[in-house]
């Protein structure tokens, strides 16, 4: 059908007809829009039927409840005490107030309103055309020709030189607009004398060359018999900040074990397939990197009965009288250990960083 | 001189003629005006999600204003006690005075992330109503592209809002994110030191993180939002098969006013909703947690739930590291990184896959019952089971300490499950769906089973069935087609009798609709159910 309007169906009318009621005029919209009504009618009998008059007075309860919580929620958001104070006091209950009576607030709100268009408003059944079609086949033609007009006026393909050059002039410039947004984030990780990946808080280059003690989170230095046996502790690079996050690499667990089980570790770390571990236990203490090689979460839950150490996040256990090697969960690698010794002062010291690399791997990791 | 009377209906009159004086709004207006929508409860699940975000808009705005998002040292001293003189970020510390010196602060803290939750909650069932009933078939596969990717952006706008308070559990978040990033190939270390600005954790991530959170990725949210809705009002919703329902038309309510009025309802049911979690629900109470520091952990250190099914999947990965010469690949690569940019590719694909396979290069505006795709329903099932053994073993040590379960075996169980019940989920729905479909055709066949046993005279039982539509002249219903749409099984269903229970899920005044398929049931009388025979 060819009419004016898309598709429409039926026969126009004179809206400026003034016999025509309201409805008639929306209705000759509707016909416009291709739209027909297939049923509309009230849902009440008649006009103040009880049914209406009912529906209409719980409509109105809703909106009052609405009104009324709304009032009530202001009224507590003002006058309650609404300054946290430790211990049982009134404030406690203030966001449970202002939740309540919001919420209730809102939904009264919203339920009214549903209400009154559920329940209020004539049922309606209408049906309007999609017109989903695509556009006709001129139309198509007529458009793509267009385009390809303008690349014909444009000539770069009649103009080689053109094309090259343009390909040649914009790759640079766009490059040259990227290289600013993202070259200031790039750093290179390796760069530094003693690259971050490989280095924490306990080479004693943090401390002047000399060796770095172990220490408490209050920055305390250890004695041996500050730990008893079975027992363990966190310990941190004795540095200025050396438990904070600027150190967040060097977190490392302090355990001193049983007789027996500190042999089998001592046997262990001695028998190191690549030596790294020999001779960094000292007595019954061993110190393990408290970062989990999988993903980096602190490797902190010390089972004392089977000797493992258990990280939290996604359960990878380190068996710490075989070097802390991993024994099940998604880990790969062992846990580093910190070669240990005492100084004169009877401090716990490190005798050097951390020969295996701290932290979640990495692809060049050594 | 005498004043002329103001006259409040030429008033309006002469507005709205200066406005299509310059606009030319007359027509369209009338166009939105009458614009019919058709109506379905499943089809407000995407509604939920577009409520959080405006509530989440709203709340987020307000949180900006006492947020500090700096990572500078400082020694508390607000009225939560058991933190005062703690060393702690800005981040963190304005983030508690928000929640305990600021009036209403906490309440608004919650209601933004209770939204956050809803968002992402409505976001998914919305995703498998659109899945399952195939909407997203041509022509609305870029709008599925778009909804996938607000999933997606939304996962990370939910990581970088619980990274921002800087407490013990986000701190534990963003070192695993530090991780992933480490575990991809050759350039991971060089886009950890990217993002974090050198060495993890740095003094950068927070404010850089908070940029990310309220401008750059709300600005994506909002921008592909207005387009998602755009092409829904473009291309006219689907709408379910059913009487006088044709592929080409829409069968509902005009916009105004029922329609748009039933939006605003539901709006404030759903603000409402929102607001009495904010108030009453705690979550994320950050006080508990701390500062974060890099050595402290608690056990039960879980994510947002939709972040879940990632950590579960990294739980679950064996320790398969693989080595090329001096380099390798961390078994977290795989989950975090390729199992990721999987579960984001392959539903993007899905469309254009099912259309390639079914060769169907139809437009459909009609809905498709799941019973009447099998496979369809069997694929979503599959990587619903996929992501809900996933996200259960992202707390499978929560699991195991509840239950007395050894974490080992929750692993383990997570690991085969992860491999055995996605497929087995897909036979067992694929069958329920052949089996329903199977029960729609017999009763279009033989009619609606009455439940009245008749004994013939050679002894034998037979049950009687009412016939939905016209019988031959032995009194044998003639089989109907199926249409599409929802078969009568029950006699109440065909006006045997009245629903049982009135008022709440029924209407008062009106019984239940009588499904159509395949024909209206129009007789309003109701008849007493006879052997005929």
């Amino acid at each position: 059908m060819t009419t004016l309007h898309h598709g429409e169906t039926g026969t126009p009318v004179d809206v400026h007809d003034p016999k025509l009621t309201r409805f008639d005029i929306v209705k000759e919209g509707l016909r416009r829009d291709d739209i027909e009504i297939v049923t509309y009618e009230s849902q009440f009998q008649g006009p103040n039927s009880k049914a209406e008059k009912r529906m209409v007075r719980s409509i109105s309860l809703l909106f009052l409840i609405s009104g009324l919580f709304g009032l009530a929620f202001l009224v507590f958001y003002i006058v309650w005490p609404w300054k946290f104070e430790m211990g049982e006091t009134r404030s406690d209950y203030y966001t449970p107030i202002l939740g309540v009576s919001l919420g209730i607030s809102l939904f009264a709100l919203g339920i009214a309103i549903l209400a009154w268009a559920k329940k209020l408003l004539p049922h309606e059944l209408s049906i309007q055309q999609r017109h989903g079609d695509p556009s006709s086949d001129d139309e198509r033609l007529i458009t793509g020709q267009t385009m390809m007009y303008v690349a014909d006026e444009l000539g770069v393909q009649r103009r080689p030189l053109l094309k090259g050059a343009i390909a040649l002039g914009m790759a640079p410039l766009g490059l040259a607009a990227a290289a600013p947004l993202v070259g200031g984030l790039i750093q290179n990780p390796h760069r530094d004398a003693e690259p971050m990946m490989y280095h924490t808080g306990f080479d004693p280059v943090t401390n002047g060359g000399k060796l770095v003690r172990l220490s408490r989170e209050d920055g305390s230095p250890i004695r041996p018999e500050d730990i008893s046996a079975g027992g363990q502790l966190t310990v941190y690079p004795g540095i200025p900040g050396g438990a904070t996050n600027k150190y967040a690499d060097s977190p490392t667990l302090l355990i001193r074990l049983r007789d027996d089980d500190a042999a089998t570790a001592r046997a262990a770390a001695e028998g190191d397939k690549n030596g790294r571990n020999k001779g960094s236990m000292w007595g019954n203490f061993v110190a393990y990197s408290k970062i989990c090689t999988h993903a980096g979460c602190p490797a902190s839950l010390y089972e004392q009965q089977t000797n493992r150490l258990l990280c939290p996040c996604h359960q990878s256990q380190f068996n710490i009288v075989d070097n802390a090697q991993p024994i099940f969960g998604p880990a790969t690698r062992r846990l580093p250990m910190l070669p240990l010794s005492v100084d004169d002062e009877g401090f716990f010291v490190a005798t050097s960083d951390f020969k295996d690399t701290v932290g979640p791997d990495f692809w060049e990791r050594p | 001189m005498k004043r002329r009377k103001l006259d409040p209906a030429e008033a309006t009159a002469n507005f709205a003629k200066g406005v299509d004086d310059r606009f030319q709004a007359a027509t369209p207006l009338r166009g939105l005006l009458n614009k019919v929508f058709p109506d379905h409860w499943s089809f407000l699940l995407g509604e939920i999600a577009l409520f959080s975000f405006i509530v989440l808009l709203l709340s987020g705005v307000f949180l900006t204003l006492f947020f500090d998002p700096s990572m500078q040292e400082v020694a508390y001293d607000g009225s939560y006690l058991a933190l005062r003189g703690t060393e702690m970020s800005s981040a963190y510390a304005s983030s508690l005075h928000l929640s305990f010196e600021v009036r209403g602060g906490l309440f608004m803290r919650q209601m933004h992330h209770w939204a956050a939750l809803l968002f992402m909650a409505s976001i998914v069932v919305h995703m498998a109503r659109v899945f399952f009933t195939g909407a997203f078939r041509k022509p609305r596969e870029i709008n599925w592209v778009i909804g996938v990717l607000l999933f997606l952006l939304g996962f990370f706008a939910g990581f970088t809002g619980y990274s921002l308070p800087d407490d013990g559990l986000s701190g534990t978040g963003l070192r695993i994110a530090s991780a992933i990033m480490l575990s991809l190939p050759v350039i991971g270390t060089w886009l950890s030191a990217a993002i974090f600005g050198g060495e993890y954790p740095g003094e950068l991530i927070i404010g850089r993180f908070y940029i990310a959170h309220v401008l750059l990725i709300p600005g994506i949210l909002l921008a592909l939002i207005s387009v998602h809705l755009g092409i829904v009002f473009k291309q006219k919703h689907t709408q379910w098969p059913g009487p006088m329902r044709t592929n080409e038309n829409v069968v509902g309510e005009r916009m105004f006013p029922r329609y748009a009025m039933k939006q605003g309802g539901f709006f404030m049911a759903v603000f409402g909703v929102i607001a009495f979690m904010a108030g009453m629900f705690q979550i994320n109470p950050i006080w508990n947690f701390g500062p974060y520091r890099a050595a402290e952990v608690s056990s039960a250190s879980q994510p947002d739930w939709y972040v879940m099914f990632m950590d579960g999947l990294v739980r679950l990965m064996p320790n398969w590291q693989i080595y090329f010469g001096n380099y390798s690949l961390p078994p977290l690569f795989w989950p975090a990184v390729v199992g990721l940019g999987a579960l984001f590719t392959l539903p993007m694909a899905y469309p254009w896959l099912e259309a390639r396979k079914l060769k169907d290069t139809r437009s459909h505006h009609l809905l498709q019952r799941p019973r009447d795709n099998p496979e369809r329903v069997g694929i979503g099932m599959m990587a619903l089971a996929f992501f809900l053994v996933a996200t259960l073993s992202g707390g499978n040590d929560v699991i195991a300490d509840k239950f007395h379960i050894s974490l080992n075996a929750m692993t383990w169980a997570g690991r085969i499950g992860l491999l055995i019940l996605p497929p087995l989920a897909y036979y067992i729905s694929v069958r329920i769906c052949l089996g329903l479909q199977q029960h729609d055709r017999e009763v279009l066949a033989h009619g609606v089973e009455t439940g009245i046993i008749k004994r013939l005279p050679n002894g034998q039982f037979v049950e009687i069935h009412q016939p939905l539509g016209p019988v031959d002249e032995h009194g044998h219903p003639i089989p109907l087609e199926y249409r599409g749409w929802v078969v009568p099984k029950k006699m109440n269903k065909i006006g045997a009798l009245a629903p049982a229970v009135k008022g709440f899920f029924y209407p008062v005044e009106k019984p239940a609709e009588a499904p159509v398929s395949p024909a209206p049931i129009t007789s309003s009388k109701r008849e007493e159910i006879s052997s005929k025979r």
